[in-house]
């Protein structure tokens, strides 16, 4: 083989591999790891925008059409065990604020739609429900298993922190408190 | 004759593909079916939702639905990703086509190379032929002459 052509073949070879670990790198470097990284640093980043179809009615909601409420946002799935001892804690919460502006909403995400519905039917859910069946919002917020919750203020921005695994009444009422607050 | 024998050999093949479409197992969609949270087939996954999804399999292959009514079933539910293969259409069909393109591309490269090569071997075979310098040729023979002796 010509030392030309030898050396060519050598040199787009190493380009290929180094342009490989060049977009492996900076995979790494911006992979998506949600706004909860910001959050837990005490920033309040913007609540990542989902249009989603509604479990409750039909047609969907918005997180921008909710600006200028306080929103509980709560990811859950239906054979999500610790979602099911939540559920009435977030439905007394809504029922309670609600005159206060609040508005829990629940994503069922990586969930059959008719399982959700049943289950909003078997813990008597009223508050909106919206369905993520990809789970596209999840790598968004960072949402790392089911249940998880966030706070999300007047401003449309996250506040507080967010509550992985089952909320408690009082994990509850403290982040509505100080998303009222922000 | 040919075209009879493509013939035969192309529903041979097709018979067990659209039977297997028409009458899917729950063991074969297991391997094409991905688990949304664990991102690997549902034959690798003993995750609640992988079990939820292997029930409504069941229940659509008991209920008579084709393998491609339960696939488009669950693609409506979890997005195309729940496939382990992307689908043959639209922007996917490009998973499907690159690898070959690749292929080609590498064969008719390396062909280019082979042709190239074979090539500039032929100016070294001439020069083999070429007279020798007339010293380097005395020395030669002088060298094969004692060699003989």
């Amino acid at each position: 083989m010509p030392t030309g052509l030898k050396r060519g073949l050598q040199g787009i070879s190493v380009a290929v591999v180094v342009g490989l670990l060049a977009l492996l790198a900076w995979k790494v470097v911006h992979q998506d790891k949600g706004v909860a990284n910001e959050l837990a640093k005490g920033k309040r980043p913007p609540a990542p925008h989902f249009d989603l179809t509604r479990l409750d009615r039909t047609g969907k909601l918005s997180l921008a059409s909710l600006r200028g409420k306080v929103v509980v946002l709560n990811f859950w799935a239906s054979w999500c065990a610790p979602c099911k001892s939540e559920a009435p804690r977030l439905e007394a919460a809504w029922q309670s604020y609600r005159r206060d502006g609040v508005v829990v909403v629940g994503v069922d995400a990586q969930d059959f739609s008719g399982d959700a519905r049943k289950f909003m039917r078997a813990h008597e859910l009223t508050y909106p429900n919206v369905h993520d069946g990809p789970g596209k919002v999840l790598p968004k917020y960072g949402v790392t298993g089911f249940p998880e919750t966030y706070f999300v203020g007047r401003d449309g921005r996250l506040v507080g922190e967010r509550i992985q695994g089952e909320i408690s009444r009082q994990e509850l009422t403290a982040g509505i408190k100080r998303a009222l607050a922000s | 004759m040919k075209t009879l024998l493509v013939l035969v050999l192309a529903l041979g093949l097709a018979a067990p593909a659209l039977a297997s479409d028409r009458h899917p197992t729950l063991g074969e969609l297991e391997g094409e079916v991905m688990c949304p949270t664990c991102k690997t087939t549902l034959d690798q996954s003993s995750a609640p939702i992988a079990d939820r999804i292997r029930q409504y399999i069941s229940a659509r292959i008991a209920a008579g639905d084709t393998k491609s009514e339960i696939k488009a079933k669950l693609v409506a539910q979890f997005g195309p990703a729940v496939l382990a293969e992307p689908s043959k259409h639209g922007f996917n069909l490009l998973a499907w086509v690159l690898p070959l393109v690749g292929i080609g591309l590498a064969a008719a490269a390396l062909g280019l190379l082979a042709w190239r090569w074979t090539r500039s071997r032929e100016p070294v075979a001439a020069v083999a032929g070429a007279p020798l310098d007339p010293e380097l040729d005395r020395r030669v023979d002088e060298e094969l002459a004692r060699f003989d002796n």
